[in-house]
């Protein structure tokens, strides 16, 4: 054990070296921000560095941000905007995808090419006309508005990737189904289980971005009632710039549920960019 | 007349994708792209009019030219720094039987599942002079004389930003450069050094050759989401992107000019222009990709 140890730090110190280095320059960010948000405010800026102590340990900025900013209701908007999103990307991009790699019809590569643009082109640059759209239809100010912008967002990367997936399922599995019957509804619920793999992956890679996105919510949606995890730290975080424990407290509050779904997907997230570029 | 008519069940499964994707998408970069063809005075169709003022024009010339010399920096020091340095840590972590190298790969990975948002507080709050961790850094290096409030100084805060942009997105070409090292295969290595070459020349006559697609999607995928940027300054900066329009980039003028900021009052036409020239640009670059480097370059069949 202890050899195989010296071994691999005698083949790999260089790399460990590196990849310690660069660790730390990640995370210290992170974990001073972290540490500092259950300080009082005088420690915060007499030891920075150190953990909490029995002294120093204050939740003060917690208080703050609870009774003035209603981070409960941002979380719950960002919640629902991201699951139904995903749900509603999921579901038609697959049933999109199946057609696409299902079916020969007219047409099939143009579409395929056209539900692709959206990969290059970002959608923030039709945020002009989709503002009046989401005014004609009066849904500024709702989440509905939020949530059909990022489903359009999300849908053709889904469609590309699990268009890429389903076109390499055996055709022996689905001809067998026709056999008996079958029909092609029924077949691509069976295809979906099959899929799996591929759709968790792009549930994970189109969740980041709804979840993280300041520029919408702030144009679509900016009112009290609709705001999100993003937009509601942005503005607070303005309004308490001099208000150090708050400031801290908050950005705390935004992280940890990202870092948690992070922790639990991090092998899903990682194998599907592994698996996209090796083949 | 062989004409046949496309089975209902792939009209189903079409559709719904089809129409919130062209609603939501095509329809409203249609009608942005439109929009910028007409006057914002008098509503008449000016054809290349506001294009004309946004580029010619004394007053929304500077702010055009700034925005998008500014975001070539952005781009170029992004570029610069945070590809190599990937590449590097990709390099590392693809080393056979590197122990923790999936701990290492979840932990370099976080900053980039943060929100821009956070991550650009947290670094204002870092480089603030009032809490003084960035210079008690420097003072324990000997350096604390140089420190200086970057983000603040119109000659440093461009560089400060993308040197944070850096800091929170170069998990993406690490993994991208990660994955294509892993799928160089063991026995051409293995070959390599069974020669005598070492592992600085395996990498560079080697596997660097190989990963040349992959270099070309970093880049393009750079492109794209730089001149696309626009929380980060915005967040840290304002949308005036202060001091001065230092740190004004094509993401910002666009907010600005399309909402109006203090004095000035927002304009749907210039805003439609501007996010069309933006349009140009990112097409610009994702055909010069296409053409320039996905054709020329030789990938081998590995």
């Amino acid at each position: 054990m202890l050899t195989r140890t010296k071994q691999q730090l005698k083949d790999h110190w260089a790399a460990h070296i590196v990849l310690l280095v660069y660790g730390a320059i990640a995370l210290f960010p992170i974990i001073l921000v972290v540490l500092n948000s259950f300080k009082g405010r005088k420690a915060i800026f007499n030891s920075p560095l150190s953990i909490p102590n029995r002294e120093t340990f204050s939740l003060i900025g917690y208080t703050t941000v609870w009774e003035r900013a209603n981070f409960d209701l941002y979380f719950g908007n960002s919640l629902l905007i991201t699951i139904v999103s995903i749900a509603l990307i999921l579901l038609t991009g697959a049933m999109a995808a199946f057609a696409l790699s299902e079916y020969d019809f007219r047409g099939n590569t143009f579409l395929g090419l056209y539900m692709a643009l959206g990969i290059m082109i970002p959608i923030r640059l039709g945020t002009v006309g989709i503002l009046r759209l989401v005014v004609a239809l009066g849904l500024t100010n709702t989440l509905t508005a939020l949530i059909l912008v990022y489903t359009a967002q999300g849908l053709p990367l889904a469609i590309f990737v699990l268009q890429n997936f389903m076109s390499q399922i055996p055709r022996e599995l689905k001809e067998a189904a026709r056999v008996d019957g079958a029909s092609e509804y029924r077949i691509f619920a069976l295809i979906l289980p099959i899929v799996r793999p591929a759709v968790a992956t792009v549930a994970v890679f189109v969740m980041i971005p709804i979840w993280n996105d300041l520029w919408f919510p702030l144009i679509l949606a900016p009112g009290e009632q609709t705001k999100t995890v993003t937009l509601g730290a942005q503005q607070f975080l303005g309004q308490f710039v001099s208000d150090w424990n708050a400031v801290l407290s908050s950005l705390t509050l935004a992280m940890i549920p990202v870092l948690i779904l992070y922790l639990i997907f991090s092998r899903q997230l990682i194998r599907g960019i592994t698996a996209g570029a090796v083949k | 007349m062989v004409h046949k008519r496309i089975p209902t069940h792939i009209i189903v499964f079409l559709l719904p994708a089809f129409v919130i994707y062209t609603l939501f998408m095509i329809i409203p970069l249609a009608d942005s792209l439109r929009l910028s063809f007409f006057s914002n005075e008098t509503g008449d169709f000016i054809l290349f009019e506001n294009y004309r003022t946004l580029l010619t024009d004394d007053l929304w010339s500077v702010r055009f030219w700034g925005a998008l010399k500014n975001n070539l920096i952005f781009f170029a020091i992004n570029m610069a720094v945070q590809n190599p340095i990937g590449l590097l840590l990709a390099a590392m972590l693809s080393r056979r039987n590197l122990r923790g190298s999936g701990l290492y790969r979840t932990l370099l990975f976080m900053p980039t599942m943060l929100s821009v948002v956070i991550i650009g507080f947290i670094w204002q709050l870092i480089l603030s002079p009032l809490w003084g961790i960035a210079e008690s850094f420097m003072d324990a290096v000997f350096l604390g004389q140089f420190f200086q409030p970057w983000l603040g100084l119109e000659g440093s805060a461009l560089n400060v930003l993308a040197l944070i942009s850096v800091w929170q997105f170069i998990g993406i070409p690490m993994m991208l450069f990660y994955a294509a090292l892993l799928g160089i295969p063991e026995e051409l290595i293995e070959a390599a050094h069974v020669d005598g070459a070492t592992r600085w020349r395996v990498f560079w006559s080697i596997k660097f050759p190989l990963i040349l697609p992959t270099v070309g999607i970093v880049s393009i995928l750079t492109f794209v989401g730089n001149f696309n940027a626009f929380d980060l300054i915005y967040t840290v900066k304002g949308a005036l992107a202060g001091p001065n329009f230092s740190t004004d980039i094509m993401g910002t003028l666009f907010f600005r000019t399309f909402f109006g900021q203090q004095l000035q009052l927002g304009n749907p036409e210039m805003g439609a222009t501007v996010a069309a020239m933006m349009l140009i640009i990112i097409l610009a670059g994702v055909i010069l990709y296409l053409v320039g480097w996905q054709r020329q370059i030789t990938t081998y069949e590995i």
